[in-house]
């Protein structure tokens, strides 16, 4: 195994609550804590771990976003990685970017870097998507691990624990892979400042969808995001007979 | 003592863009007031040893505030999409 290839992504922090805009068009993005996607951090984090198990001899972390995602590339320098690719797409092109061209960008930047494995997180806590790794791993025509809890090299591959329904699937996969990184795969190293600054020197890449031969012209058109419906106010009911009326009211009996 | 006023100042620093993080109303600034003086508090402290008592105390202290981070995030995670 030689190169590791990481997507990590840059989202609205987990921890700020996401309000809707009054356009209806899309959240509040202005102004608002972003960091690296959770799932992102554990993929970067397991690749790191390779790397320092002489696994993989390098971590390359590719973000595709515009500027700002530069920031959470620097985050996956500081954690470990070695260089960094920013996939440079602009803001308004972005907010229509969907799975597919991202898994097509990966793809091709797969087969460039010559990376034998490809580790993703299993989704991002934006959009929920939950595409990226299953497609990336269909256009490569690679085997895939998706919801990866466990991780081991064996002697022509890997062993991969999945995260199923009520338990653990086994899994034996050859290379090169796609995985997808599930909650419980390891736990993310904390990005320290200094080593924040060295990543500063860590070489990064810019290319564009244009370079890699990627079609982004969006398929999609976003008609309206609305916030969840509020739970409506209950009410307290006198007695026995009350309720069964009331629920005879509403139809529920 | 001049090789443990800079391990001081770097783990002071850490200690003070760990707080940018903290979770709470006004988290960060209350937290680095606090770490500021706890630190203002030990700073005429002369004793070699004392010195590096307080910075293990210190590291043991930035230590567990990295895992607070990283135990928060899982909850909060956990709970959006495994229950």
């Amino acid at each position: 195994m030689a190169r590791v290839l990481v997507g990590v992504k840059r989202v609205i922090d987990y921890a700020v609550k996401v309000r809707v805009k009054p356009e209806k068009n899309g959240v509040v993005t202005q102004g608002v804590k972003h960091s690296m996607n959770p799932f992102d951090e554990i993929a970067v984090e397991e690749a790191v771990k390779m790397k320092e198990k002489k696994l993989a001899t390098e971590v390359i972390a590719v973000s595709v976003g515009p500027t700002q995602s530069q920031e959470v590339i620097r985050t996956a320098l500081a954690m470990g990685a070695d260089r960094g690719v920013h996939v440079e797409v602009s803001a308004a092109e972005y907010d229509l970017l969907q799975p597919i061209h991202v898994s097509k960008i990966l793809a091709k930047l797969a087969l460039d870097e010559k990376a034998d494995l490809v580790i993703l997180g299993k989704q991002a806590i934006d959009d929920d998507a939950n595409q990226t790794a299953q497609m990336t791993a269909a256009v490569l025509d690679w085997p895939q691990g998706t919801f990866c809890n466990k991780v081991e090299k064996t002697d022509a591959g890997l062993t991969i624990a999945r995260e199923i329904d009520g338990g653990l699937e086994t899994i034996k996969t050859k290379l090169p892979a796609v995985l997808s990184a599930d909650l419980r795969l390891n736990t993310p190293r904390y990005a320290t400042l200094p080593n924040i600054m060295k990543a500063k020197k860590k070489p990064l890449k810019k290319v564009t969808p244009k370079d890699l031969g990627v079609d982004t012209t969006p398929r999609i058109e976003v008609i309206s995001v609305e916030d969840p419906p509020v739970r409506q106010a209950g009410a307290a009911v006198a007695d026995v007979d009350a309720l069964v009326a009331k629920l005879k009211a509403g139809g529920h009996i | 003592m001049s090789q443990l006023r800079s391990k001081v100042i770097t783990l002071y620093k850490h200690l003070q863009y760990l707080g940018r993080d903290y979770p709470g109303l006004n988290g960060p600034q209350k937290f680095r007031k606090q770490v500021h003086d706890a630190f203002m508090k030990n700073k005429d402290e002369q004793d070699p040893k004392k010195i590096v008592a307080l910075l293990a105390q210190g590291r043991y202290l930035a230590k567990e505030v990295e895992a607070l981070y990283s135990l928060k995030k899982y909850r909060t995670v956990k709970q959006r999409y495994n229950d």
